[in-house]
Parts: C-alpha cells; structure tokens; sequence
C-alpha cells in the first residue's frame, strides 16, 4: 500500500475530470433549467399528447406535410377526437402557439438544433411585419 | 392429467391450423370484398374525388380585354407570387405573352390581323401528359388524379430539368429569396424559397373548398371558364361545345387542359 496517496488522487483526478461538464454546469446554474418555453394561453391541449409532440413532433409535422401536399388530407383528427386543418401557420401558430421565436426557437436553440428549414416558405405570422419593414428599407436587388 | 406426446403434438397442429384457416379466409375477404361495398366506397369515400375529374380552363379571346390584368394582379395575392422587375429572374403563374409566342405555328402574313401583337394570359395547362412531370428526378412534381400538375416544394431539389421539359415556359424558378418581392404578402399562406421551381397549381386549395381558381373569379369579363372537363355538363364543356377552341402546340402530344377560344 506504499502507491496509496498516488493511486487516490489520481482516482480524484479522473472522477473530477470526468464530471467536470456537471460541475461546470451546476457553478453556472444553466443544467437544472429547461428552455423557457412560452406555452399557449388559451389552449390546453396539442394535436397529440405532451409526451409524444415532445418526442416526435417533427414526424408528426412531416406526416402532415404528405399528406397535405400529396394526398388531399386537409384535416387531422387528433386522438381526442377534434378535427383541425392541417396548416402550420394558421393552426398550430395562430391557433395555440402565437409566436415561432418564444416557442419553436427556445426549446431548438436550448437544444443547440439548426433551424428546420420550415421557414424559408412558411410564415411566422407574428413576425410577418418585421419581414415586410425589412425588405422596404433593404435594398431591391437580388 | 398428464399429456402424453402424442396428444400434445395433435394439439399443437390443431392449434396451428385453426390460426392459419382464420388468417386465410380473412386474406381472402380482403381481395375479394362484397360487390355492394365496392360501389358503395367509390362514391362516398373518395368525396367525389373520383378519377373522372380533370380541372381545366377556356380562354376567350374575344371576351378579355386589353390593359386588364386582374386576373394576374387576384393569382398574385392568391399565391403570395413575387413580381420580380428582372425577365431573367421572373416568376410567372398566369401573365401574358403575345399571340405569335402563344401559337408560333398561326403565325401568318394573312391571318387575322387584329390578333398579331396582342397580349393573352397564359398559365401552366396541366398537360394530361405532362412532360415535366416525366423528368422530374425526385417526384416534386406529379399529377393528380383531378389532372393538377402539383409541385411540392418540400421535395424539389431545384434541377430545373422541369423548366427544360415544360414547352410552355410555365416553371420558373426562384433564383433567390422572393419575399422582399412579394408585395402585399399574405401572412397566412406560405410563400416559396430560394432554388425551388414554382408554377399555377390551379388553385387547388380554394378547389378543395368548393371555390374557382382566384384568376377565374377575378376577370370582370368572366374570359376565363373552369370546370370538369370529364363532366359534359360542366360550363368549361359547355363552352367548348360552342365555340372553336384551341390548344397551345397540341402537336406535341402534352394535351393541355387550358383551352383558348379564338
């Protein structure tokens, strides 16, 4: 047992270095809060339950988009029975989630995610005016 | 009670059958189902969305006046499509060109003399066979079974192969962002991004609501006739039945479903 104090500092060493990330996150209070996700007022619940959008919204999105665009499926009956239209712009955000950035952005910028290309075509309604007040003062040519 | 080996493996085979008989008389009603639930299902189930529909237009020539652009200033705001000062860059659903471009193959020294040099609309003529639909590497493009020549934009790779197919110029494609150009833009209906090609869908969002193209409902000389061309009763047919009608380069074999009345 002569290598003792060798042995357990380096065993302390690894342990530190390897839960540094955690360390570092609880010194900078940022591991234990979640994005601060800005959710609909006036509506309690989603097309689907919360578990799944959390998970799969993205699949629910893409299913969506098939069947609007190819298939003639307007509407989406939801799992408690209510019927919606299957438009991102005007039902998911103008009906329930009002804003892209205080709900889309938050949670994919806390998670680090690239910006789904949804919105080079689909309008954010609420910031429609923000684009319209850009493009008259930017300049007109391509 | 103890199960000697023998019965045990008649059990067992008896089992296995009696789930293989079920599986297959169920298999079997599912090729063949009930005539009555046939006829029933085609009606009903497809919310006369049957194929016998196939959308298309008349042009009158007589009837649209000259210096009216109502119905490209409706498909504008319809669509959210730009107006791009630049030819090169256009972006074009229904807009106008002159009757020698329109018909290259009337052209005469000793035609009707009041057509040469006017202007016609002209927009995509979903072909019933359409030959953008054929080069499309990625099936962005396709026709429905109401003969729309749909685009989806999610799925278009922007090849312009379908620009090169198209003999009727009706594609363009977005060089790059047209939104700064696209004025009013309507917030609530989406608008399309840099390197996809767009073109007429027939408006076929206000179709599935019962409405007319918003080209159609603009005209304030109701030049413009829509319907079911497979419906003989449809007034699309009806004005057909009347007057000389004439496709664009019918020679090609595209069979547009955009009629021009001369």
């Amino acid at each position: 047992m002569r290598d003792r104090l060798l042995i357990f500092s380096g065993l302390f060493l690894f342990v530190a270095l390897v839960t540094f990330p955690m360390w570092q996150g609880i010194a900078a209070k940022t591991s234990t809060r979640g994005p601060d996700v800005q959710l609909p007022a006036n509506q309690k619940a989603c097309v689907a339950p919360r578990s799944y959008m959390r998970a799969a919204h993205m699949q629910l999105l893409i299913d969506w988009r098939e069947g609007a665009v190819r298939e003639h499926r307007s509407r989406y009956t939801a799992y408690d029975g209510k019927s919606y239209k299957v438009s991102l712009t005007n039902t998911c955000l103008s009906q329930c989630h009002g804003s892209k950035e205080k709900f889309c952005d938050r949670c994919h910028s806390y998670v680090s995610l690239s910006a789904p290309y949804c919105w080079d075509c689909h309008q954010d309604s609420s910031s429609t005016a923000a684009t319209m007040a850009s493009a008259t003062s930017a300049g007109r040519t391509p | 009670m103890k199960i000697t080996r023998k019965a045990f493996l008649r059990i067992a085979g008896g089992s296995v059958l009696a789930a293989g008989a079920g599986k297959l008389v169920k298999a079997i009603s599912d090729v063949a189902p009930p005539p009555a639930a046939v006829s029933g299902s085609k009606s009903t189930a497809e919310g006369g969305r049957a194929t016998t529909q196939r959308w298309g237009m008349a042009i009158d020539f007589e009837k649209c006046r000259k210096g009216c652009d109502d119905c490209i200033r409706a498909c504008r705001l319809a669509h959210n499509v730009p107006r791009i000062p630049d030819s090169a860059h256009e972006v074009k659903w229904i807009w106008e060109e002159p009757y020698e471009k329109v018909f290259p193959s009337q052209r005469t020294d000793y035609g009707r003399q009041d057509l040469a040099g006017s202007q016609l609309p002209v927009l995509c003529n979903h072909c019933a066979d359409p030959p953008c639909v054929r080069v499309c590497p990625t099936q962005a493009t396709w026709k429905r079974d109401d003969g729309i020549v749909m685009m989806d934009y999610h799925r278009c790779i922007g090849c312009r192969y379908c620009m090169v197919a198209c003999p009727y110029g009706s594609r363009s494609f977005n060089w790059f962002d047209p939104r700064p150009y696209i004025k009013p833009l309507n917030s609530q209906l989406p608008t399309r991004t840099k390197g996809v090609v767009e073109k007429c869908n027939f408006c076929e969002e206000r179709l599935a609501d019962g409405l007319l193209p918003a080209c159609v409902e603009a005209c304030p000389q109701k030049a413009l006739v829509f319907g079911n061309l497979n419906d003989k009763d449809s007034a699309v047919r009806q004005t057909l039945r009347a007057r000389y009608a004439v496709q664009r380069q019918p020679e090609l074999g595209t069979e547009p479903s955009v009629f021009y009345l001369v």
